[in-house]
């Protein structure tokens, strides 16, 4: 079971701690707002992205479990 | 705009295959209940066969995605309670197919809605059009006209739905249907689990719709009599700009697109490029322009798509191709519904930067900022719509890099000439 990062960019207003926080997979554009690496979390790095996650203000970003065999 | 479809000379449907095909849109209009049933015969019932028909038809959706439309009815099928939304909205200013369809064969499109309906188990047919479009009184006669005749069990509604670029999109338009601005919102849910009222929700192109009429009466066997094995059946095109004879043409999927360009009077060597798919589909250079075949495929592959079905031809003189994308980049940045960061600010500054770029970007720095952006837009919006602008605005730097460089020597060009990329005006988002 391995998780990913989704982003609902409506949500999104670029407070952009989320990339300070989880700076592996969370860079950020020309306007502060942040670029998501799509790729699958490392159990190692989990614990980085569930903090990126949790100081988000606005909930815009979440950690989602991927899809097991998904073809 | 005329319509452009080849007659057969007989009554009955023409043998698939010709080119070019008339299936869609038959040589002259349908309008009434009985024109059409004289061209077309009767409507058979749907039937529990329908869906494996639709499955091995191949057909694939007309609004832009050209999505497997089987896959879409199964999902919604496969639930309870479901409404059909019937997209007329035709949001790309470069096309018009949909509108030249619903006013040349009202009932085809309504037939193919029963049909869907009737596959997905909806009850309720709701069928969306472009706020104040000319075709809504024609498809409103043609309603009455089945009404009169007691001819469909399926409740209809007709609604005008906001004309932005984006509004058409399947998320915006149901939320709009709730009650809510016309705008993109971010899925899941996806319409086919929670649309209309909450509801499972099939969203789906009229021009798919009408297709589904015809594989409803002739079967997928004969639906794939037309096009290609990898894209079978026919598409409408709407083709623009630099041709001599614009207009809507149904042609079969897999043709070359240096045929259909010079079926509507143009030669690609004589123009700048070509536009295929809209403003989220890619500009192509004459060359490639002349080989390339109109498949979802191998369109894919040249990094564009299909999309709708638009096709613009750029001329080589007269206007200047850089200030046209400019000005239609432009229109696109203040399309967006201004809710993703990414396609507000990158837009406005991409759209900045092409500005630059037909004024004269001498540093050349205006250039590689543009292109660190469009490699920014990506999946960055709750609906595609950076991604589209995206593509739009990259193939064109691909394609008009001559104009580019000369820009950068010798500034605007003085005569821009007459537009070739539409930017109506639009309103607002209820």
């Amino acid at each position: 079971m391995s998780f990913r990062l989704v982003l609902n960019p409506i949500k999104c207003v670029a407070h952009g701690m989320c990339a300070e926080l989880f700076p592996e997979r969370i860079t950020l554009d020309d306007w502060g707002y942040p670029i998501i690496d799509p790729k699958p979390i490392p159990k190692s790095l989990e614990d980085h992205a569930r903090r990126a996650v949790s100081v988000c203000p606005t909930l815009a970003l979440v950690l989602e479990q991927e899809a097991r065999a998904k073809a | 705009m005329s319509t452009g479809t080849s007659n057969t000379g007989t009554a009955t449907l023409p043998a698939a295959g010709a080119h070019p095909t008339a299936r869609l849109l038959p040589p002259a209009a349908k309008r009434s209940l009985a024109e059409h049933l004289e061209w077309f015969g009767d409507l058979p019932a749907a039937g529990p066969a329908l869906l494996g028909e639709v499955e091995r038809s191949g057909l694939r959706g007309k609004g832009g995605a050209r999505f497997p439309t089987a896959t879409k009815l199964a999902a919604v099928a496969a639930r309870r309670r479901a409404v059909l939304v019937a997209n007329g909205t035709e949001g790309e200013p470069a096309s018009v197919k949909d509108v030249v369809l619903m006013s040349h064969v009202p009932h085809l499109v309504l037939d193919g809605a029963v049909l869907a309906a009737e596959i997905v188990g909806a009850r309720e047919v709701i069928l969306c059009l472009k706020r104040g479009s000319p075709v809504q009184p024609i498809l409103e006669r043609a309603l009455a006209e089945r009404r009169g005749y007691g001819y469909d069990a399926i409740e209809f509604r007709i609604v005008g739905a906001p004309n932005r670029y984006v509004s058409g999109e399947e998320t915006a338009l149901v939320h709009w249907l709730n009650g809510g601005d016309a705008k993109p919102m971010f899925v899941p849910p996806r319409p086919f689990e929670k649309g209309v009222d909450g509801r499972p929700t099939l969203v789906q192109n009229v021009e798919t719709l009408g297709d589904l009429a015809l594989i409803g009466r002739f079967g997928a066997a004969w639906y794939r009599s037309a096009g290609t094995p990898q894209d079978p059946g026919t598409t409408l095109v709407t083709l623009s700009g630099a041709v001599s004879k614009p207009g809507v043409y149904e042609i079969p999927l897999g043709s070359g697109l240096g045929d259909v360009l010079r079926m509507a009077g143009a030669e690609c060597a004589d123009l700048a490029g070509v536009l295929v798919g809209g403003y989220f589909g890619a500009w192509m250079a004459p060359a490639a322009a002349e080989k390339v075949r109109l498949g979802v495929d191998e369109l894919r592959r040249t990094g564009g798509g299909l999309g709708a079905g638009i096709i613009v031809a750029m001329p080589r003189r007269g206007t200047c191709a850089l200030a046209e994308v400019s000005r239609a980049t432009r229109w696109l940045a203040d399309q967006n519904a201004g809710q993703c960061g990414a396609c507000v600010n990158g837009l406005d500054a991409i759209a900045g930067a092409m500005e630059t770029l037909v004024a004269g970007d001498r540093s050349g720095q205006a250039e590689s900022l543009l292109k660190r952006w469009l490699s920014m837009m990506e999946g960055r919006g709750a609906c595609k719509h950076p991604d589209g602008v995206a593509r739009f605005v990259a193939s064109s730097l691909r394609v008009f890099q001559e104009e580019i460089t000369r820009h950068r020597h010798a500034g605007p060009c003085r005569e821009t000439g007459a537009p070739v990329l539409p930017t109506p005006k639009t309103g607002g988002w209820r």
